[in-house]
C-alpha cells in the first residue's frame, strides 16, 4: 500500500506534508488540488513531516489536501519514438498538451503507444544476457534503435523466448527472460529510469581521443572538442552564446542531438522548432529534427522542473549512448539550473554558500558533467555523450560560483568576450583565453594528425602564437602611437588580424560560411599561415594597413564562396596576385 | 470591495511586522486575496492553521483586532473591450473617474504559453528611428528594454515608438512613475488622438511600493485578453522595471529571505522572466510585444537588475548623448535586437544586414581614431575619414529625431560609405557593392 499524506504548510512551491508511512528521499508524490494533481518531489524528511517541492504553481492550494506517494523517484520513459519530440522538463510531450497555455497538473505519456515498429531480433533463444544487452533493433528515423534488457535487471538472464522479426508496438512483449532463480520476466520496448541516477552499463571509460567536428572554425581549428568530451561556454548576455550553441547543434557530426533549453527564452526554442525540421543534417542528408530531441523548460515555465530538465536530458542521452551511438547534449543554460537550486535551498532555509548558492553546488555540477564521456560497452562497441553547457555569469564576471564550479570539471572552455561582441567579431570566442585540454592528450594528437595532417597541431600552435604576439604588439601601438613603433610591428599586428578575420570570425547566418568542414578548415589554415609566414616590404604603416585590408577582403569573399567553385578560385587567384605585389624578393 | 453574505470575519491577528501580518484561519488557499481593515492583502505562507498575509499598502496602523476577510480568489482583473481608453490603479480599479469595467474576471499572473503553440516572430515593427530600425530592428512578439540613466529621455522615445508602431492596443504599465511622467503619457496619448487604443495601469511614487508588484501582471492580463481573444497586436510598455525589482527586494527582505547579489532576491531572474516571457506571437495573428525601461545607476549594467534583464530580454537599447552633434542617439555598440535577423534582409532590402554591420564597424574604427586623437597621436587619412563618417552617421541615422523608412536609411548609409570610403574598405559582399555603391 502506498504512503499517503496531508498538506500541513505552504510557502510558494515548498509544501510540508504529514505522512502516514515510509517515504524515500526524492520520491515523487501527487498533491490533490480540486480536480488537478500536482506533481512534487521529496526534498527533506523531519519525522512525520516531509518537505516536498511542487513542480507547478501552488496557487489556491489549501492545508488538509490529500497527497499520494508513488514509491519511485522522478523517472523518464525510454523507448523508440523519443526522437523529433519536444518535451518539457518532466518529459511531457508538449505537442500533445491541449490549449495555448500550459495547464497545471496536465501530464502525458511521452511515447506513442499505437505506432508499430519493425523489430529485428539480435539474440536467439537460450542466449545469456544482462542489463543493457541488445535484444533487438528497430529503425527510428534511420537510426538503429536498440531494444535493450532493462537497465534495472541485475545479474544474468537467459532468453526464454524472443519474437520473430515483425511489426510491434512498444507495449507488446518482445522477449521473455529467465533470471538465475528461474523466474520469468516479460520485456517490451519501454523501460523507466530515475533521472538522478547515471545509467552505468559500460566496461571502460577511456579519455576521449576522437575529434567531434562542429564546423565552427574557432572550435575545430583552435580549441577542438573531443567526442565524449565536455565543454562550456560562459559569456555575458549579448555575446552570442545561444547562436554559437545552435550552430554547434546544427552542424556537429553526431548521431543524436539533445537540446536542453533550461530556463532560457521561449522564442529561442521556437527558433529550433521552426528551423530544425527545415534544415538538412550535413552528414546524413536527413532533416535535422530527425536526430534531435528538444527538452524545453523555458524561463517562465515552473522553476522546479527546470532542475529536472537537465537530468531528463542527460538520462535520455545515456540511453542512446548504451545503443552505441554518438550523442551530443547541449544545455542552455546551466546557470538557470543552478539558480533553481538556489531558490529551493533558500526556501528550505539552508545555510547559503557564496552568492546565496547552495554549498554543494560545485559538487552537483561536477557530478552532472561526469555523466558525459566516451565509453566501451559490454559488447565491445563504443558510444559517447559529448556535453556542452552554457553558463550565464552574473554581470559577466567569471569569478562566480557556477563558472568556477564548471571550470573545474569541463575540459574545454570557450570564453565569449564582450569586447569582441561589441566590435561584431563573431563568434566572440576569445582565442587566447579559451582552451581545450584535449589537445594536450597524446592519443588525441595522434588521432588528429592521422585525420588531418601530421603538422596540424604544430601549425595551430604557430597560429596561436601569432595571435598572442599580435595582441601584445597592438598594446604597444596603442601606447606609443602608429608612428612610434617600427613598421614590422604593424605587419605583425595585421597578420594576427588576418587570422582573426579569416579563421576565427565566421558568419553563422551565411549559408556557406556557417559550416566549414574539416577539409576546408585545413585549406584555410594552410592559406592563412602561408600569408603570415611570408615576408613583405612596406614603406610606412599606412601601406601595411591598406594592404592587409585588401587581403582580408579577398579571403572573406573566399569564405563566402562555395569551396573550390569558380568564384572561389577567382578570389584565390586574386589573392595570389596581391601576395606577389609586396613579397620580399 | 463589498463583503458577501456569510463571509467569515477574523479579528485576531497574532503577529504584525512591517509588511506582513499573521492570524489563525482555516480553509485558506495559497496566493488568496484578503482584506485587512479594508486594505488589500495576499496569502504568502500557510503553516498549519497560521496564515501569513502580505499587506500591499504596508501594515502601518493595523491593529491586532483588525477585521480580516478572505476573498477566496487570487488577484484578478475584469477583461472586456471596455478596458480601452481607461486608466487604472494596481488593483485594476479605475482612477479616471469613469465607471467600473464589466467583463469576465480573470486571475492575473496566469500560466505561460506552451512553447510549441508559439509562432516565430516575423513581423517588423517600424519606428522611423534609424538607430532602432536599421541597427536594432524590432519584431512583434519581442521583449526589449531601454537601459537608461534616469536623466535620459527614455519615456519620450518610448512614447514615440508606441505611437508609430501601428499597434492595435497599447498597454501602459507604470511602476513608481512620477506624477509628472504619468501626466506626460496621458497628455501625449490624448494629443495624438489614440486614447481609445490605450489601457493604462499606473502606480505612481505616491502609492505604496509593494502595490507595484501587481502592475505588470495586470497589464499583461489585459494584453492577453486582446492578443488571444481578439487576435490583436498589442504593445505593452513597462516603465520602470527597476522600481518593480526594488519592490521585490523590499518584500523578500521583510520576509527574512537570504538575499543574493545586490540585495536582490535569489528568484529575481524567474520573477522577471515570468513577466517578459509573456511577449509572444500567436499563429492566429495576435501578438504581445513588450518594450520596457530599466533605469541604471551610473550606467552600470553589471548590477543584478539590468544583468538579469539582459539574459531574459531579446536585446536592449541604450541611449547616449553624442557630444559631437549635441543630440541623443541610440548607441550602436551596446544596443542589440536579438530578433533582427528574422526580418532584416527578409522583410527589408537584401543589403540590410551587411550595410548595418559595415556601418557599425566603421563607426567603431572612428571611436578608435578618437581615442588616438585624445592620446595625442597623429591620425592617418583613414582615421580622418572614419571621423567624418561617424559625425554624419550619428546625425543622419543614429539620432532619435530621425523619422524615415528603412529603405531610405539604407540609401543614406550607402551614400555615406561612398562619400568617405573605397569599396574595399567597407567589407561588404561584392555583389551588393556592385548593385548599391553610389557612384
Amino acid at each position: 500500500m502506498s504512503t499517503k499524506g496531508t498538506v500541513k504548510g505552504i510557502i510558494s512551491n515548498l509544501v510540508t506534508v504529514e505522512v502516514d508511512g515510509p517515504v524515500s528521499q526524492n520520491e515523487i508524490c501527487y498533491i490533490q488540488l480540486g480536480d488537478e494533481r500536482l506533481m512534487a518531489e521529496v526534498l527533506k524528511v523531519t519525522g512525520k513531516n516531509v518537505s516536498v517541492q511542487v513542480f507547478e504553481s501552488t496557487r489556491g492550494l489549501k492545508v488538509g489536501s490529500d497527497v499520494e506517494f508513488m514509491g519511485h523517484m522522478l523517472e523518464v520513459t525510454l523507448g523508440p519514438g523519443l526522437l523529433s519530440h519536444n518535451y518539457d522538463g518532466l518529459q511531457n510531450d508538449l505537442d500533445k498538451l491541449t490549449g495555448v497555455f500550459l495547464k497545471r497538473g496536465e501530464y502525458n505519456f511521452p511515447l506513442d503507444k499505437e505506432k508499430k515498429w519493425k523489430f529485428v531480433p539480435l539474440v536467439e533463444k537460450g542466449s545469456k544476457v544482462e542489463a543493457a544487452s541488445w535484444l533487438g533493433e528497430v529503425d527510428e528515423n534511420f537510426q538503429p534503435h536498440k531494444i535493450m534488457v532493462p537497465f534495472s535487471f541485475l545479474g544474468e538472464y537467459t532468453v526464454k523466448s524472443i519474437v520473430p522479426e515483425g511489426e510491434y508496438t512498444i507495449m507488446d512483449t518482445v522477449a521473455v527472460l529467465t533470471d538465475a532463480d528461474g523466474k520469468d520476466h516479460e520485456v517490451n520496448m519501454i523501460q523507466k529510469w530515475p533521472v538522478k541516477k547515471p545509467i552505468l552499463v559500460h566496461t571502460e571509460k577511456p579519455r576521449p581521443f576522437k575529434l567531434l567536428e562542429t564546423g565552427v572554425r574557432t572550435i575545430d581549428t583552435a580549441n577542438p572538442i573531443a567526442e565524449g568530451g565536455t565543454g562550456f561556454i560562459p559569456g555575458p548576455f549579448g555575446t552570442g552564446k545561444t547562436v554559437l550553441q545552435h550552430a554547434i547543434s546544427k552542424q556537429a557530426e553526431a548521431d543524436i542531438v539533445i537540446m536542453a533549453a533550461c530556463g532560457e527564452r521561449a522564442n529561442e526554442v521556437v527558433e529550433l522548432f521552426v528551423e530544425f525540421p527545415e534544415l538538412i543534417d550535413p552528414h546524413t542528408g536527413h532533416s535535422l529534427m530527425e536526430r534531435t530531441i528538444i527538452i524545453a523548460n523555458t524561463s517562465s515555465m515552473p522553476v522546479a522542473s527546470r532542475e529536472a530538465s537537465v537530468y531528463t536530458a542527460m538520462t535520455i542521452a545515456e540511453y542512446y549512448r548504451a545503443m552505441g551511438l554518438k550523442v551530443l547534449l547541449m544545455a542552455d543554460s546551466t546557470s538557470r539550473w543552478a539558480q533553481a537550486l538556489r531558490e529551493m535551498s533558500n526556501r528550505m532555509e539552508e545555510l547559503p554558500g557564496q552568492d546565496a548558492f547552495p554549498m554543494d553546488l560545485s559538487a552537483t555540477i561536477g557530478n552532472f558533467y561526469s555523466r558525459a564521456g566516451f565509453v566501451y560497452l559490454k559488447n565491445g562497441k563504443t558510444g559517447s555523450i559529448t556535453f556542452i553547457g552554457t553558463v550565464s555569469p552574473a554581470g559577466g564576471n567569471l569569478k562566480e560560483p557556477v563558472t568556477e564550479g564548471t571550470k573545474k570539471v569541463a575540459r574545454c572552455f570557450f570564453a565569449l568576450e564582450q569586447a569582441r561582441a561589441d566590435s561584431k567579431r563573431y563568434p566572440a570566442v576569445n582565442p587566447i583565453d579559451s582552451y581545450s585540454k584535449y589537445i594536450e592528450y597524446p592519443e588525441f594528437e595522434e588521432y588528429i594528425s592521422e585525420l588531418i595532417s601530421p603538422d596540424w597541431t604544430c601549425k595551430v600552435n604557430d597560429m596561436k602564437t601569432m595571435l598572442q604576439r599580435g595582441k601584445e604588439v597592438q598594446e604597444q601601438i596603442n601606447i606609443l602611437g602608429d608612428d612610434g613603433v617600427p613598421v614590422d610591428y604593424h605587419v605583425t599586428f595585421w597578420k594576427s588580424e588576418v587570422i582573426d578575420f579569416v579563421i576565427l570570425q565566421q558568419d553563422a547566418f551565411d549559408k556557406i560560411d556557417a559550416v566549414t568542414p574539416i577539409e576546408r578548415q585545413k585549406y584555410i589554415l594552410d592559406l592563412v599561415m602561408e600569408i603570415c609566414n611570408t615576408e613583405y616590404e612596406f614603406n610606412g604603416f599606412v601601406e601595411v594597413m591598406e594592404y592587409f585590408k585588401r587581403i582580408i577582403n579577398v579571403c572573406k569573399q573566399m569564405n563566402y564562396s562555395e569551396f573550390k567553385s569558380d568564384d572561389f578560385e577567382k578570389y584565390r587567384k586574386e589573392l595570389g596576385e596581391i601576395l606577389e605585389e609586396r613579397r620580399k624578393k | 470591495m463589498a463583503t458577501k453574505a456569510f463571509q467569515k470575519i477574523y479579528t485576531k491577528i497574532t503577529q504584525i511586522n512591517k509588511a506582513t501580518c499573521s492570524l489563525r484561519a482555516s480553509g485558506i488557499g495559497n496566493d488568496e486575496l484578503a482584506t485587512v481593515n479594508g486594505e488589500l492583502a495576499q496569502v504568502v505562507k500557510i503553516m498549519g492553521d497560521e496564515v501569513t498575509l502580505q499587506v500591499f499598502g504596508g501594515t502601518e496602523g493595523i491593529p491586532t483586532d483588525a477585521e480580516v476577510i478572505f476573498l477566496g480568489k487570487a488577484p484578478s482583473l475584469k477583461v472586456s473591450d471596455q478596458l480601452a481608453g481607461r486608466f487604472f490603479n494596481s488593483y485594476g480599479d479605475p482612477i479616471d473617474g469613469g465607471p467600473e469595467v464589466e467583463g469576465e474576471e480573470r486571475e492575473i499572473g496566469g500560466p505561460s504559453v506552451n512553447p510549441v503553440r508559439r509562432k516565430q516572430p516575423s513581423e517588423l515593427i517600424a519606428t522611423g528611428i534609424a538607430g532602432i530600425d536599421l541597427n536594432n530592428t524590432l519584431v512583434s512578439g519581442q521583449k526589449i528594454p531601454f537601459f537608461a540613466d534616469p536623466d535620459q529621455p527614455y519615456n519620450q522615445v518610448m512614447a514615440n515608438v508606441a505611437l508609430r508602431a501601428e499597434a492595435d492596443k497599447i498597454i501602459l504599465g507604470g511602476m513608481g512613475l512620477t506624477n509628472d511622467d504619468y501626466l506626460y503619457f496621458k497628455h501625449v496619448f490624448s494629443n495624438a488622438g489614440v486614447l481609445d487604443r490605450i489601457v493604462s495601469f499606473v502606480n505612481t511614487t505616491e502609492n505604496p511600493p509593494v502595490e507595484r508588484l501587481l502592475i505588470p501582471d495586470m497589464a499583461l492580463t489585459a494584453a492577453e485578453y486582446f492578443a488571444v481573444d481578439k487576435n490583436e497586436k498589442v504593445l505593452v510598455l513597462l516603465t520602470d522595471m527597476t522600481s518593480y525589482a526594488d519592490a521585490l527586494a523590499i518584500v523578500s527582505n521583510r520576509m527574512d529571505q537570504i538575499p543574493s547579489k545586490d540585495s536582490m532576491p535569489g528568484s529575481l531572474y524567474s520573477d522577471l522572466a515570468k513577466i517578459y516571457e509573456k511577449a509572444v506571437q500567436f499563429p492566429e495573428g495576435g501578438s504581445i510585444t513588450i518594450i520596457a525601461v530599466t533605469t541604471l545607476s551610473g550606467g552600470d549594467i553589471t548590477h543584478s537588475i539590468p544583468d538579469n534583464t539582459g539574459y531574459i530580454t531579446e536585446g536592449q537599447l541604450f541611449l547616449r548623448r553624442d557630444t559631437d552633434i549635441g543630440k541623443v542617439i541610440v548607441d550602436p555598440f551596446r544596443s542589440l535586437s536579438r530578433l533582427k535577423q528574422l526580418v532584416t534582409g527578409k522583410k527589408t532590402r537584401e543589403d540590410h544586414p551587411q550595410v548595418m554591420n559595415a556601418a557599425v564597424r566603421l563607426y567603431s574604427d572612428a571611436s578608435n581614431a578618437k581615442t588616438k586623437l585624445e592620446n595625442g597621436f597623429d591620425l592617418t587619412d583613414y582615421d580622418e575619414r572614419t571621423l567624418a563618417f561617424a559625425r554624419e552617421y550619428s546625425d543622419k541615422l543614429l539620432a532619435i529625431d530621425v523619422n524615415i523608412d528603412t529603405t531610405t536609411m539604407l540609401d543614406v548609409a550607402w551614400g555615406l560609405f561612398a562619400e568617405n570610403f573605397k569599396p574595399s574598405e567597407v567589407n561588404i559582399k561584392q555583389e551588393l557593392v556592385d548593385k548599391y555603391w553610389k557612384k
